[in-house]
């Protein structure tokens, strides 16, 4: 087992999942390659996520959007914002090549907004590109648990 | 929690609730009312519970809900649509628990009993221990009356209500002008958004027809597309206007021209669709091009058919009561049935851009219903007000019109609850 990259590739995820729940959103943006995907399917054993209907599937273009979405004030259910806590672990190195990585790891997401806590756990995938000692994510494919269950509104990043 | 069911008071006088102009707050607050239109709405009108694609074989089958109970939409061998009652005849347990599959039968899992598609019981285990006393044909799966427009589907518990065809009146028109977006192939109903929101399943059926809300709630999404789209979604000062169809059902045209998808063919293809139109050249016709790319975005309307199903720009909008202050709504998306892949994908990508838990537009509808339900909390003898666009409102042949951010479709859609409610 590589713990080497494993190390690597957690501090990686740990800290943009600090940046998600801090709000950092303009430098997440920047942890993405140009073509890189954003995937919340409905059907956790989906594989198919271009042609079939998901929760996101964002470009580039549709992250910037979200983003600007949550920091408008334009959208009454970003005001007041939610505030997440999210926790990655169990990291498993699914694939390694010279220049990507797939990793593999559990995500507990804790969710307060007006008086009420909510809870999703999920499997989250990522594609990574070596870029120098570190990555940006080609993929991140987040497969809730309970995503072909009714939700209700998500209005943040997840 | 727990809701308390009262039986319905004094204060329930369905009349004096609902007014020409305006409703009583408790029909959003009241579990006693909420309880009662189960009985007098849900289980005593035509219910939408499916399109024909969902279930395209024989065999293929959904569940679904008609307001609290489970029920199974299955086509049987010879292809004919039952709608069960989904609780064995022998102890009541649920015989299917998947949302959608294909079967030969339905197995309760509790003793063994099992069903074929058709509803008939075919076998019990063991049935020495009743001797002759259980005639298998007194126990099937409890069917209700079905019948189908336009691919969609609906049931009733009630034999002697009028037809389907009856009901629909004036809507089918529009359901047959809605399924247009087919751009040459059938309408195929996929996936679904499902979410929940802590309100009262009336709430939404308001909103289906309420272009007032449009340019404030759905700012955010507004700012996200180009300036064509952006033009096309500013129709509340527009030619369009709300219809009343009769029996609860009622249209909204908020894009005028784009009522009929097959007509004008000819008009310029927007630019955010010239990049789509492009690849479909490849292998299509300029015409099918024009008509595929000018079903993409769905049509100009939604039509709210009543009780719990709306065709609504490109998707079918299901509510389903849970309890007083708690609905589900699922947004179906629609894509051409052997239709282009890249025409099908602009469409998935469309819905989730708007649709569902994590869209630009459903979690602000879905926050401005919490809202009202928790305001409607405050108060002791308030009303809930449907007054818009009374002034202009005038009679048609289909039933009374007014402009686009009218309230004529709520109130159509309550004097069909008041109605119902006090037949």
């Amino acid at each position: 087992m590589n713990t080497n990259l494993i190390t690597q590739v957690s501090a990686f995820i740990w800290q943009e999942a600090d940046m998600l729940d801090h709000g950092e959103f303009q430098s997440w943006l920047e942890q993405w390659t140009a073509d890189g995907l954003y995937i919340i399917p409905i059907d956790p054993l989906e594989t198919d996520f271009l042609n079939t209907l998901n929760y996101a599937y964002d470009n580039h273009a549709m992250r910037e959007k979200r983003v600007y979405r949550l920091g408008s004030g334009e959208s009454i259910s970003t005001v007041p914002t939610a505030r997440t806590i999210r926790t990655t672990s169990r990291f498993r190195i699914l694939e390694d090549s010279a220049d990507r990585v797939t990793v593999r790891c559990a995500q507990n997401l804790c969710e307060f907004k007006k008086e009420t806590i909510r809870h999703y756990s999920a499997d989250v995938t990522f594609e990574l590109v070596k870029v120098g000692d570190s990555f940006k994510i080609d993929r991140k494919i987040i497969r809730l648990i309970n995503a072909d269950d009714a939700l209700q509104g998500i209005a943040y990043i997840l | 929690m727990t809701i308390e069911i009262k039986p319905a008071q004094a204060s329930c006088n369905y009349q004096e609730l609902v007014k020409h102009d305006r409703v009583h707050t408790s029909l959003y607050t009241d579990p006693a009312i909420f309880a009662d239109e189960m009985d007098k709405v849900f289980y005593s009108t035509w219910v939408w519970v499916g399109h024909t694609s969902e279930i395209p074989e024989p065999g293929s089958f959904k569940t679904t809900y008609i307001g609290k109970q489970p029920v199974i939409v299955a086509r049987d061998r010879k292809m004919k649509v039952h709608v069960l009652l989904n609780r064995c005849r022998h102890r009541g347990a649920t015989v299917c628990e998947h949302k959608k599959g294909k079967t030969a039968s339905f197995v309760c899992p509790y003793h063994g009993w099992s069903y074929a598609t058709d509803g008939s019981l075919r076998g019990v285990p063991h049935p020495e221990g009743y001797a002759d006393i259980l005639d298998k044909g007194d126990h099937p799966l409890v069917g209700l009356r079905v019948e189908e427009y336009a691919g969609m589907i609906f049931a009733t518990f009630k034999d002697d209500i009028e037809s389907l065809d009856s009901y629909l009146g004036p809507a089918k028109k529009w359901m047959d002008l809605f399924m247009k977006q087919g751009g040459g192939y059938p309408v195929k109903a996929g996936n679904a958004h499902r979410f929940r929101f802590p309100g009262n399943w009336k709430i939404q059926l308001e909103n289906t027809t309420d272009a007032y809300h449009f340019p404030l709630v759905h700012k955010s999404f507004l700012s996200s597309v180009d300036q064509q789209t952006l033009d096309m979604l500013d129709f509340v000062e527009g030619a369009g206007y709300v219809e009343d169809l009769g029996n609860g059902h009622s249209v909204m045209v908020m894009i005028p021209e784009l009522v009929d998808l097959e007509a004008n063919l000819d008009a310029p293809i927007p630019a955010r669709f010239e990049e789509l139109a492009q690849q479909l050249r490849e292998k299509h016709s300029e015409e099918e091009v024009r008509r595929i790319v000018r079903a993409v975005g769905g049509s100009g309307f939604n039509l709210n058919i009543f009780p719990n199903i709306a065709c609504s720009m490109a998707f079918f909008r299901v509510l389903q009561p849970i309890a007083v202050d708690q609905t589900e709504i699922h947004h179906v998306v629609l894509t051409m049935d052997g239709g282009p892949e890249e025409a099908n994908r602009a469409r998935l990508r469309m819905h989730e851009h708007f649709q569902g838990p994590m869209g630009f537009g459903t979690p602000d509808d879905s926050e401005a219903w919490e809202r009202v339900q928790k305001g409607a909390s405050a108060g002791q003898d308030l009303w809930i007000l449907l007054n818009r666009g009374l002034p202009k409102e005038v009679e048609t042949e289909d039933g009374r019109r007014s402009d686009v951010s009218a309230e004529t479709g709520m109130r159509a859609a309550y004097q069909q609850w008041k109605k119902l409610m006090t037949a």
